[in-house]
């Protein structure tokens, strides 16, 4: 699966980024993590405010650095 | 003595750290009336007293903030037009969480979702120039009536200059892109914790996002304060020169700054005489634009929309500063 992180590069977005990736690991599941820092790439997904998950092309969280935990119940 | 003066002058303007402050230079042997020791009590009284009332205040506004993400502002702004929807626009730019980053992602947001581009206009120059914090800071640093007025000013020049980009037909000035992004509708709710947390979040990144601005605009304050002779800036920026307020506005525009950072410089000026219009005039034009702001917007809206928005906010800070300096007496 493709996990991307939404987001200009702020420490909220790397916040998520590790915990997008740590439940991944936790879950069992091989997992590609994917920065995206394109504003327009970004607005692309219709996204107002970072940073921004998306689980294989699709949008669940925005806003919110998410915990591993409940990133692992999206999965 | 009423109650109300002495809780603003303790616990908003801090009488008792600047007295503290004092009462430290001079135990460490400098004169707090000479240059250096009044340098020395202005930078540390100043960096202090910004910092906890930012840390207070970014909690506090962060807290009303959360409940109001660009997702529900959008909301609440769809199918509006007219000029109460420009002021709508306006005063919800003062209390949505916003830094320049988002600003365009906002923009593309709101334009794909069919906004008038004078909505979103109102919306994007309100939303630095005026925002909850930056406007008690003002009452902490100037007084009340200057901060209120202010807000007025800054949420006219966001609302006329909102109607009149709308009025100049210009929908077709936005990248072809911006047309077709998604329309998502999924801000969470928050539990009380969540927001909290949030405010949490708001406070360590500002700090840590504007403390560079803040010891150097207090730098540059101190150095005013006490080494630059009054007659030097009275010169340049006095309320005689009919250019001081163009003078301010074109050197405040490229900066990149935060409001927390120029507001000491503002302090320290208004000290040395400088018109209150003529700082205004300044404060905002860093606050309300910036090179880098204008170069993200350049990628989504057409050079003349760019020009247009450009020459009207200029405009109105201008028309502000001139406007204030005539009027200055009433507020001192």
């Amino acid at each position: 699966m493709i996990i991307k992180i939404l987001g200009s590069g702020c420490k909220k977005c790397v916040a998520l980024g590790e915990n997008a990736k740590a439940a991944a690991k936790a879950a069992g599941k091989q997992a590609e993590i994917v920065k995206v820092t394109d504003f327009a790439e970004i607005a692309g997904y219709g996204v107002m405010s970072t940073p921004g998950l998306v689980i294989d092309e699709k949008l669940v969280s925005v806003g919110k650095v998410l915990t591993a935990e409940e990133i692992g119940k999206l999965l | 003595m009423n109650i109300f003066v002495w809780l603003n002058d303790q616990l908003l303007r801090m009488q008792w750290l600047s007295d503290l402050v004092t009462a430290g230079v001079s135990a460490v042997g400098l004169d707090p009336a000479s240059r250096l020791g009044g340098s020395v009590q202005f930078f540390v009284y100043d960096v202090i007293k910004i910092f906890i009332l930012l840390s207070v205040l970014i909690f506090a506004i962060s807290y009303v903030q959360s409940f109001f993400p660009p997702e529900r502002t959008r909301r609440i702004l769809g199918g509006r037009s007219g000029i109460w929807a420009n002021t709508l626009a306006a005063l919800l730019g003062t209390i949505t969480p916003f830094c320049s980053c988002s600003s365009i992602p906002i923009f593309i947001g709101f334009t794909a979702a069919g906004l008038p581009l004078a909505i979103t206009f109102s919306f994007l120059i309100s939303s630095p120039l005026v925002d909850l914090a930056s406007v008690i800071l003002l009452a902490s640093i100037f007084s009340w009536p200057i901060a209120l007025a202010y807000v007025v000013v800054g949420l006219v020049v966001a609302v006329a200059g909102g109607t009149l980009i709308g009025r100049a037909g210009m929908e077709d000035q936005v990248a072809e892109f911006v047309h077709g992004v998604p329309v998502q509708d999924g801000d969470q709710d928050m539990t009380r914790s969540e927001r909290l947390g949030f405010a949490r979040e708001q406070v360590v990144e500002i700090v840590q996002r504007v403390w560079p601005y803040v010891l150097i605009g207090v730098g540059i304050g101190a150095a005013i304060h006490n080494w630059v002779p009054g007659e030097i800036i009275t010169m340049l920026l006095g309320q005689d020169n009919w250019w001081s307020v163009p003078v301010a506005t074109l050197v405040g525009i490229p900066m990149y700054a935060d409001i927390f950072g120029t507001l000491p410089i503002a302090e320290a000026l208004v000290g040395k005489g400088v018109g209150l219009g003529t700082v205004l005039a300044f404060m905002m034009a860093v606050t309300a634009l910036s090179l880098p702001s204008i170069i993200m917007l350049k990628r989504v809206v057409k050079m003349p929309l760019l020009v247009l928005f450009l020459t009207v906010v200029t405009v109105g800070i201008l028309g502000i500063g001139l406007i204030f300096n005539t009027i200055s007496d009433w507020f001192v």
